[in-house]
């Protein structure tokens, strides 16, 4: 059998775990452990026998092209797998720290609500883990990327009829789909640099990187920058470090495992991955260096000022993650793998024993206490280390900079759109919309100079679409609308700008249409049974009518291009239409793409997270039991989602 | 102003007080106590407390109205007990009326408290999230005011306060905390009172006094930590001066600027528009019908099970007595988790006798030990103790762990740390997760004391600190005649007479003293049981108790020890001492105080969900061990959960009943105290303390958000004093959800064996007790010992109590034991 096939197996067994999972019923805690435990177990074994086979053959970088996902022409979606020394230890690593977590959670998470989504999630997790280490190309990595951003949405907001964890989930969320934009750019340009899907084994090939970037310097660098971004945001690196510490909401091993220890390192992990291409740009490698130098410097200077156990653990991490950096620009990549190791067990360690830290620290304080003796020191020293105490308290100001930087702006933008409602927006966009169709299908003639500016026009209109629904505060309906008619404007807009085939349209608007659709009928039976449709605040739903909620995820996720609709392939082929030098036609349609993500995942947070409902009480266990008391009488789904909910 | 006599404007200063009064009285994790979790709406009677404390702070005092209904369905309330209280409250006629309303009426529960209504207009009409911007950064700056030692860079500022700090702050640094002109020069301001700062936000003085209550009770847990040190700032090692005044001032002062920073100081105070009376906060609120049926269902609730124990009691024969003196005898502590261990051991040696008394001894004093650099009080809480006792031991290495160094948190050591002790790290974390041992990490009850230490006991004349060091021989002979006066024990004693406290042991666990003697103030008793033992040993001491009436004969020795109630392990203190006849029998005693310890971890067992039960009694043993060192165990044991008795009387009384280790025991002879003077002392501790731990797991089991500690596993330590929900949340007071889940929330109830009248003189001589018993806090029935009668204590008298259960008399213990997680019914037991 071919080496390469083993990988297969690295994906396949999280999957059909993952699957699994999702098949045994809330209440089987055993059962559901179990499958988790095994899954994680079963993978770290068969990647320790794989690796001595590895060796055998001289730990030579393996290929896996595994299928064509969709095909044109000019275009083509590719599975593709690739494994190397990087790969092999973060997939070594992710193994038995998901071993170890799922061991220790199963006895931890004993008898707490949520039992069973936390183990889906952690497996979903894993498996986003290993597509994302293992991908062979950009394409791959990004469906693991995608599923890594949602997992961890979903396990911030693990307490999720609670406000904070919540508000921090959205957070969290909205970080990683900045950093999203920088890979579908990423992705959007190699695709016109190489002409192809490349994979990673390709880029290893210094020849054939440095014979393509000749002459394109430009689109080299831009490729670069993006995946910096996107590595940057993924590891909170200056200056979106501030949502590390805010995602340390769930249980403690969840904690540990993602934001201690695997999910912070990937962008570490994607800069290794994508090293042979910006090898030699030397201003890239400058700047991921000082990108990591600043970080590890505020975030060692917030850590110590941090007065609770897990942030500054968490930025603690952060200081090494810069380091990391630092190593990766400096190009040691042996050593920035030895240190994500260490790195990782470390904080995981410390984060599984930080309630031990209340006892370990009074102790040590009861016995060694000396009174702090104040060395006088000159009035500017003073007055600067005053200072950088304030500043790290305040955390650099770095979450205000990025509200004010990055969403006040596109705020600002949404709420010039405050005089639309539902119903203008029928009567405006609709009509305007079907004659920019007709005008396309019938065949028309602009002058050119007015025809080359309607792709972009189109594509603003678009991204208004989105920043509206981003603002909308008093109809879910409006809102969610708004999201659907983004996808159509776009499709007109590239329409516009290139022969965009009724194929491939149809393969992007059918999961926009499918769960668009279905969104709109949850919304709308919600207004209709509930009069419940405004987004002023966290309504927490999600207790009340489980079932619904989880339609109404899957709808969110379906309209946001999730891996799930045909869309995730739409939104590709999309950009594939975008000409190299139209940067701002991508600008706008990354940025729509993401806001896109951004306000899909706040209207379902808003409606059905964030509050504990008052109305139908589960009555707590009154004995260890797996009995539950119900208020009235609900539907047998309803009964076994809530059990032990009331936490 | 006034128009009404009745109505008094709260001034700033009786809301400041009123406020000290009402925000959760919670010390530091290290000095947790339990305590009433309602202490605020004690003066009320039980039910109408809890009205109160509903409208007014929204606190939840029952379980969901369908929850009792399912109860009933599921025969824990029993139908007849709901009857006859039903028949109690309305009279016979009325009572099948009420029946029907209790079972099927359906009620409105919606209700939003007063607390928070005020401020809550901030986003609904002034569409601005004042919390969200605000809390954060107070939160934070208080905490690092605040905090113990996890900043590696402390408060820059020293301070005599909290706003001098503050002050201190915004003058030194470059950065500034507040931003708009008005909030900095107020806050520079030398003659800034609370009301300048009120007049801006609200106005309306009238509203003043509402105002800070909502913003107060909008994280009561920072605010309580607050007003509990400004009262016993003692409570922080490294300290730390703050009052809850300044405290309300910074946050007024962040509101003002954030308000500023928003509508550019042109914005209309919130009292102007919304003209709250805070007179209104404190009104009483009328009973509903609703509160009514809630109130008998949880009496039913109640006493369905103190009915059985009452039956339970009625029916225990008269055991013939030996005349000779026991086998041994051995005093353990109150502590619920003593009464299984007392059971055990009474059938593994019939011979033996046990007794039940708060675990401090009867001896109160600080403890300094080898090294330490303060001394921690060991006694009930609300005592004083004038007495130091100081340990001097050769050796007492303090364990450690480089994992919670703060090099690893620094930026180029740190990054040694993660290539050397991470993979270090790995290994532990296999370790432990695969096979938990003892680590540096546990607290471990057993560490508490060097057994091979001494004890500075007898005085020699050293005073430090306006303590005594030691106790004089006079003191020692009143505290021990204290101790066995009021367990009735004057005569027939055995050559060894064990005192064994307890404590407990657990690891990843943020409530840990919590989880020790309770009579010790969260400390485990070793000290106490040595201290008392040897006093006890004294010879000079047994000559003044000779001259007082207390003959202990020469041969007899008391012997002090540990019981650690997680591993279920006792450790002996001062064996050496013991003449070589005492350790013989001693050496025969030893086992079986170990299989009483096995037993005593079965049964605990049998509420472990995730033990495998297939095992030896030895293998059961061991797990039960190890939950105490495992990192991912969140409930190591499951503490005083399922209380709901506190019986004082003669062991004979109750013996051979099975209690489900849920009752306090403690031992005393109504014989041997005619006047209830030692009754007096008993209930004086015992209702305090027994019904502060039961209450506080009755509110946090009821309510879990606002009065519990929610779960525990996303708990984050914050400053070492306390826990949050995450990265920016307020502290979170009460227990975790982990540590009640077991909980059935039922009151106390206390049992008493005593003539009624001389209880009735003892419980209305002591004000502080008898409000616990006139308001129903805790449930108080007599046991009138010429009748074996049950009279139930009812508006401020006695009246007859019959039970109506039946109790079930069992061969073997064992045989049912095992039958079923849940809570087990009252039986009659011949043998284990």
């Amino acid at each position: 059998m071919e080496l390469s096939a083993w990988i297969q197996l690295m994906i396949g067994i999280p999957l059909v775990g993952f699957i699994v999972s999702i098949l045994v019923p809330e209440n089987q805690e055993k059962i559901l452990s179990r499958v988790a435990f095994y899954t994680a177990g079963l993978n770290l074994l068969s990647v320790l026998v794989f690796l001595v086979f590895w060796a055998l053959a001289g730990f030579e970088a393996l290929n896996l092209k595994e299928f064509v996902l969709y095909k044109t022409e000019h275009f083509e979606f590719l599975v593709d797998f690739f494994f190397d020394r990087v790969g092999a230890v973060f997939v070594v690593i992710g193994a038995m720290l998901t071993f170890l977590i799922t061991f220790y959670s199963r006895y931890y998470l004993h008898r707490e609500s949520g039992y069973k989504r936390f183990f889906n999630t952690v497996l979903f997790f894993y498996l986003g883990f290993n597509i994302t280490v293992l991908a062979g190309n950009f394409e791959t990595l990004f469906i693991g990327w995608e599923i890594l951003g949602l997992s961890s949405f979903l396990l911030v907001a693990f307490y999720r009829e609670n406000y904070l964890p919540t508000r921090n989930a959205i957070k969290v969320f909205s970080i990683y789909r900045i950093g999203d934009v920088g890979l579908i750019l990423a992705m959007w340009a190699s695709h016109h640099l190489w002409h192809e899907n490349i994979t990673f084994l390709k880029l290893n090939n210094a020849e054939l990187v440095s014979e393509h970037l000749a002459g394109h310097s430009g689109i080299g660098m831009f490729i670069a920058l993006m995946l910096l971004l996107a590595a940057a945001a993924k590891s909170a690196q200056f200056p979106f470090s501030s949502w590390l510490p805010r995602a340390m909401e769930g249980p403690t091993p969840s904690s540990a495992i993602f934001y201690g220890s695997l999910s912070v390192h990937l962008g570490v992990f994607l800069l290794m991955r994508t090293f042979p291409f910006w090898e030699n740009q030397l201003f890239v490698r400058i700047l991921i260096g000082l990108m990591g130098l600043v970080t590890a410097i505020v975030s060692t200077m917030i850590a110590r000022v941090q007065t609770s156990v897990k942030t500054q653990i968490g930025y603690a991490s952060l200081t090494q993650i810069g380091i990391m950096f630092i190593e990766v620009a400096a190009g040691l990549e042996a050593l920035a793998l030895i240190h994500f190791a260490g790195n990782a067990f470390l904080r995981t360690y410390q984060l599984l024993v930080s309630p031990s830290v209340v006892s370990y620290l009074i102790r040590e304080q009861f016995y060694g206490f000396v009174p702090k003796s104040k060395v006088q020191k000159s009035g500017f020293i003073n007055r600067l280390t005053t200072s950088f105490y304030v500043w790290s308290l305040k955390e650099w100001n770095l979450d205000r900079f990025i509200n004010q930087v990055v969403f006040r702006p596109l705020k600002t933008l949404g709420h010039k759109m405050d005089f639309l409602t539902y119903k203008s927006v029928l009567l405006y966009f609709v009509p305007s919309y079907l004659i920019g169709l007709t005008l396309l299908l019938i065949g028309y003639n602009l002058p050119p100079q007015i025809h080359s500016w309607l792709p972009l026009v189109f594509a603003f209109i678009a991204l208004l679409m989105v920043l509206k629904s981003f603002t909308e505060r008093k109809s879910a309906r409006l809102s969610w609308t708004m999201l659907l008619m983004n996808h159509f404007w776009m499709v007109l807009a590239i329409a516009e700008n290139e022969n965009f085939s009724g194929e491939e349209i149809a393969m992007y608007l059918s999961g926009v249409i499918f769960f668009g659709i279905s969104g709109l009928v949850v919304i709308s039976w919600m207004k209709n049974n509930i009069g419940q449709s405004g987004l002023f605040e966290y309504h927490g739903y999600i207790r009340r009518f489980p079932f619904l909620g989880f339609l109404f995820l899957l709808s969110t996720l379906g309209l946001m291009g999730f891996p799930l609709s045909p869309t995730f392939i739409g939104e590709d082929l999309l950009f594939s239409h975008i000409h190299e030098d139209q940067y701002v036609l991508a600008f706008f349609a990354a940025l729509a793409f993401v806001m896109e993500g951004i306000a899909a995942v706040r209207i379902f947070s808003r409606l059905f997270l964030g509050n504990k409902r008052q109305e139908p009480e589960v009555t707590l266990g009154d004995s260890l039991s797996a009995r539950f008391n119900l208020n009235g009488t609900y539907s047998e789904v309803f009964k076994k989602s809530t059990f032990k909910n009331s936490i | 102003m006034k128009h009404h006599t009745k109505r008094h404007a709260f001034g700033v200063e009786e809301t400041l007080h009123e406020l000290k009064h009402f925000l959760p009285a919670q010390a530091p994790l290290k000095d947790f106590v339990h305590h009433n979790t309602l202490h605020a709406f004690q003066n009320l009677p039980f039910h109408q407390a809890l009205k109160q404390a509903k409208t007014q702070v929204g606190y939840k005092g029952y379980l969901p109205l369908e929850s009792y209904r399912n109860l009933y369905r599921d025969g824990k309330i029993k139908g007849v007990i709901l009857k006859n209280v039903l028949e109690d409250h309305f009279g016979k006629a009325e009572a099948n009326h009420w029946v029907v309303k209790l079972l099927d009426q359906k009620y409105q529960e919606t209700q939003d408290s007063k607390v928070g209504s005020l401020r809550a207009h901030w986003k609904t009409d002034y569409h601005f999230n004042l919390d969200k911007v605000v809390h954060p950064f107070l939160f934070r700056i208080l905490s690092a005011y605040l905090d113990q030692g996890i900043s590696i860079w402390s408060f820059p500022v020293e301070a005599t306060g909290f706003l001098e700090a503050i002050k201190g702050l915004q003058a030194q640094s470059f950065s500034s905390i507040l931003k708009g002109k008005r909030a900095l020069d107020l806050l520079y301001n030398p003659a800034l009172t609370l009301e300048m700062l009120l007049e801006i936000l609200v106005g309306n003085p009238d509203t003043y006094g509402w105002y800070l209550f909502d913003q107060q009770f909008a994280h009561p847990g920072w605010s309580g930590m607050v007003s509990v040190l400004e009262s016993q700032p003692e409570s922080l090692l490294d300290s730390k001066s703050i009052c809850l005044e300044d405290v309300i001032k910074f946050e007024c002062l962040l509101e003002i600027d954030a308000l500023d920073q928003k509508f550019q100081e042109n914005w209309n105070p919130i009292g102007h528009r919304f003209p709250y009376k805070t007179d209104e906060l404190f009104e009483n609120s009328p009973f509903e019908e609703l509160d009514l049926v809630l109130q008998c269902w949880q009496e039913a609730y109640e006493w369905s099970y103190y009915d059985e124990v009452l039956a339970g009691i009625s029916s225990v024969g008269g055991i013939p007595k030996s005349p000779d003196a026991p086998s041994f005898q051995a005093l353990f502590c109150i502590d619920d988790r003593e009464c299984s261990t007392r059971r055990h051991l009474e059938y593994i040696d019939p011979e033996c006798a046990t007794f039940g008394t708060p675990g401090f001894f009867n001896v109160e004093f600080y403890f300094q030990p080898e090294f330490g650099k303060f001394h921690t009080k060991s006694c009930p809480a609300p005592v004083t103790p004038k007495y130091l006792i100081k340990e001097s031991a050769n050796h007492k290495k303090l364990a450690k762990d480089a994992h919670f160094h703060q090099n690893s948190h620094s930026l180029l050591r740190g990054w040694v740390s993660a290539q050397t002790l991470g993979f270090w790290s790995a290994v532990k974390l296999v370790g432990n997760i695969l096979k938990p041992s003892s680590s540096a990490l546990e607290v471990s009850s057993f560490k508490h004391m060097d057994p091979k230490g001494t004890l500075t006991i007898e005085y020699q004349g050293l005073e430090e600190g306006g303590l005594q060091v030691g106790f004089k021989v006079e003191e020692m002979a009143d505290r021990v005649e204290g101790l066995l006066r009021s367990i009735g024990l004057l005569e027939k004693f055995s050559p060894l007479v064990y005192l064994i406290g307890h404590g407990a042991s657990s690891i990843n666990n943020t409530h840990y003293a919590g989880y020790d003697c309770g009579a010790c103030c969260g400390r485990p008793g070793s000290v106490n049981a040595r201290v008392a033992a040897a006093m006890a040993n004294h010879p000079k001491v047994r000559e003044i108790l000779g001259l007082r009436g207390i003959e202990i004969p020469e041969f007899t020795q008391f012997l002090g020890g540990l019981h650690d109630t997680t591993k279920d392990e006792i450790e002996y203190y001062d064996v050496d001492l013991l003449s070589p006849e005492n350790l013989a029998l001693h050496l025969e005693n030893k086992p079986k105080f170990s299989q009483a310890l096995d037993f005593n971890a079965l049964e605990r067992s049998r509420r472990f969900d995730t033990l495998k039960k297939n095992k030896p009694l030895r293998g059961i043993h061991e797990a039960v061990k190890k939950r105490a060192f495992s990192l991912f165990e969140p409930r190591p044991e499951y503490n005083h959960a399922t209380n709901a008795l506190c019986i004082v009387s003669r062991k004979s009384t109750i013996k051979g009943l099975f209690f489900d280790r849920r009752a306090f025991l403690n031992s005393y002879d109504y014989r041997k105290d005619p006047e209830g003077k030692a009754l007096a002392k008993i209930l004086g501790a015992a209702a305090p303390v027994c019904g502060g731990i039961n209450l506080e797991y009755y509110f946090s089991r009821m309510d879990p958000d606002k009065l519990g500690a929610g779960t525990k596993l996303p708990h984050n330590v914050m400053g070492l004093i306390g826990v949050a929900n995450g990265a920016d949340g307020d502290l979170r007071t009460g227990l975790p959800y982990q540590m009640v889940e077991i909980h059935d929330p039922i009151r106390l109830l206390m049992i008493v064996e005593q003539y009624p009248e001389v209880v009735m003189n003892v419980i209305r001589a002591n004000p502080a007790t008898y409000e616990w018993i006139k308001n129903y806090w805790v449930h108080f029935v007599v046991i009138d010992p010429s009748t074996k009668t049950f009279l139930r204590f009812k508006d401020e008298g006695f009246v007859n109590y019959i039970p109506e259960s039946h109790i079930e008399h069992l061969d073997h213990l064992k045989d049912k034991l095992m039958s079923t997680k849940e809570n087990l019914p009252v039986y009659l037991i011949d043998s284990l």
